[in-house]
């Protein structure tokens, strides 16, 4: 169980996100929606304890997250961000087994390595394991970072919760590549003890994969919950400034937003 | 195989074999040429503590030997400090010196040749290597006082990247106007000290220099994965466990000590220090476990091999060894740059 208790974010004296309490459970996938602005991003740093809260605390399994050590923290606690470029060559295999640093000290375990082969080929990222991060493209990277983030935290922690922020994980994937990776990521769900939280654009595929949503408007938490409690043509209308048009998907009892 | 791939043991035991040929070489041709069983011999005597009594026995202990060693040194530290600052800033194209460790020291040497002679300062073989520090230090310490006053004082590596411009054109304008002041032989001695000189080499030099070195890059060594996250991002670094705030510290000071007692001792060498990073990225990545240790080796290795070309193309003269790195180093690195294709 990750808690935010009435967190409140400055900058300058300006309240990036205020106030916010919510509780995000293992097992289940929990996704922020809201404006350009709204404070998803800094929601998630504060979440994920990059940035200190001004106000408020944050837990992880009822501790505060402030006093567990960063070397901790990195054994059970990954982050996806956004457009990660590097100026060296760098292989696509060195990057994944990043995420195994926080696991071994001078050199990688026999299983760290086995963990690393595991992520590539579930990411099918393993036949460009030799290329050099920089000449991918902005999908293949994106890849390379889920499978990096992902090996991180890819077995179970004994006694503590797994925790895993995705900020905008579908920029620069097509299609194919968003629905698969939504399923991967539910499918990660599956061991119990992962607690997911992530930014979506896209309400649609929010709305397809999240098992809650939470709704951000300047800086609050102005809804939270299921679908079809978040996804209101008022709360649409007074987050985003537009008017839905709320279709249902044949054959199916889900509905689907237009917007003209 | 992955355990070769990530230490790169083989490419490091070429690199050290020819390490070991260039010192050879570099300790056989000079003014006098020593011929291998001569080298032996002479080698011999030392170790075992026999003063030599002829002249070419003085030349090669004294002289030859000790700089030949110095070149290592100084080289294995501006390879490890170019990797180091790197890494550090996320940006192929800085320099060791980038934060004002050389030109810092270059200009507390150069306040050495002018003023030590003005104000009767004792002009042992301390002084200058200790203005030169100090200097150094001096400008390091105002690159990151005035770039950490903004915000939460921690300092941003673009700022710190700018600041470095800035004190470093302050600090090259200093030793200008102490030129521009000095006597003809102070004002020839600071050229000379800035286009950097290896025959001020001694067994003291040589046991400082190495000591730092090899300190510098044993600790570089400890941090080598943390460096490796840092040239991911700041925020992944944080996220994969890395104090970076902390980590940032620890490799600029390596970089002050390392760089700026190897200037101190031979003045400002230029490009080694930007080149063989590069060089060595080419050949097997940018994994710093083995960058730092292969920059150490290859960075000895071609400053040995400069010093030889500075020594034997005018010879009984020879060039200053900083106009050698850069004619060498300019066309390596231009060629590199555009065969490469940096993403910046």
């Amino acid at each position: 169980m990750v808690e935010a208790d009435g967190v409140t974010f400055r900058v300058a004296g300006r309240e990036l996100i205020a106030g916010i309490s919510a509780r995000f459970e293992p097992g289940k996938l929990h996704l922020l929606i809201g404006a350009n602005g709204a404070g998803k991003s800094t929601l998630i740093k504060v979440l994920a304890r990059l940035l200190p809260p001004a106000l408020g605390s944050v837990r992880y399994g009822g501790h505060d997250v402030a006093h567990e050590t960063d070397a901790s923290l990195a054994r059970r606690r990954a982050v996806l961000s956004q457009a990660i470029e590097v100026a060296f060559p760098l292989s696509v295999r060195e990057v994944v087994a990043m995420g195994r640093y926080p696991h071994f000290g001078a050199r990688a375990s026999s299983e760290d390595e086995a963990i690393v082969g595991e992520v590539m080929d579930y990411f099918d990222v393993t036949d460009m394991a030799e290329r050099s991060y920089p000449t991918l493209s902005g999908g293949e990277k994106q890849r390379v970072n889920f499978a990096r983030v992902l090996a991180q935290v890819w077995r179970p922690v004994p006694g503590r919760e797994r925790v895993l922020f995705l900020d905008e994980p579908l920029t620069f994937l097509d299609i194919g590549h968003q629905l698969d990776f939504m399923k991967k990521v539910r499918a990660t769900l599956e061991a119990g003890d992962l607690v997911v939280i992530g930014v979506l654009h896209d309400l649609n595929l929010a709305a397809r994969f999240a098992d809650r949503l939470l709704l951000l408007d300047r800086g609050r938490l102005v809804a939270a919950g299921t679908r079809d409690e978040v996804l209101t043509r008022d709360h649409i209308r007074a987050a985003f400034g537009v008017e839905p048009v709320v279709t249902m998907v044949p054959g199916t009892d889900r509905t689907h937003l237009i917007f003209e | 195989m992955s355990a070769s791939r990530s230490t790169g043991s083989g490419l490091l035991a070429v690199l050290t074999a020819l390490m070991a040929v260039t010192a050879i070489a570099s300790i056989r041709f000079g003014a006098i040429d020593f011929p291998l069983h001569q080298m032996w011999t002479a080698t011999g005597a030392i170790v075992s503590g026999h003063t030599p009594d002829t002249l070419d026995g003085r030349i090669f202990a004294e002289l030859r030997l000790p700089r030949a060693l110095l070149c290592l040194f100084v080289g294995a530290s501006l390879g490890v400090g170019g990797t180091l600052m790197q890494a550090l800033f996320r940006n192929p194209i800085v320099e060791p010196g980038l934060v004002g460790t050389s030109s810092g020291a270059a200009l507390g040497a150069s306040v050495f040749f002018v003023l030590g002679t003005v104000l009767h300062v004792d002009a042992g073989p301390w002084t200058l290597p200790v203005a030169a520090c100090i200097g150094g230090v001096l400008a390091t310490w105002l690159v990151f006082a005035l770039a950490g006053t903004g915000g939460d004082g921690r300092a941003s590596i673009v700022m710190l990247l700018l600041t470095g411009l800035a004190v470093n054109a302050l600090c090259l304008s200093g030793i200008g106007f102490l030129s521009y002041i000095a006597r003809d032989p102070q004002a020839r001695s600071i050229v000379f000290w800035n286009l950097g000189t290896l025959s001020g080499a001694t067994w003291r030099s040589v046991f400082i220099v190495g000591a730092v070195t090899t300190a510098g890059t044993g600790a570089a060594m400890l941090y080598a994965k943390q460096l490796n996250a840092l040239m991911i991002g700041e925020e992944e670094a944080t996220y994969l466990g890395v104090n970076v705030r902390r980590l940032k510290l620890i490799i600029l000071a390596i970089n002050v000590a390392i760089v700026a007692v190897a200037t101190a001792f031979t003045g400002v060498i230029a490009f080694v220090g930007l080149i063989v990073p590069h060089i060595l990225r080419m050949l097997r990545g940018a994994d710093n476990r083995f960058l730092i240790v292969a920059s150490a080796i290859f960075g000895g290795t071609l400053l040995s091999l400069a010093d030889l070309v500075a020594r034997v193309s005018l010879r009984p003269a020879e060039l200053p060894i900083g106009i050698v790195t850069s004619v060498v180093g300019v066309p390596v690195f231009l060629t590199l740059l555009r065969r490469r294709r940096y993403v910046f």
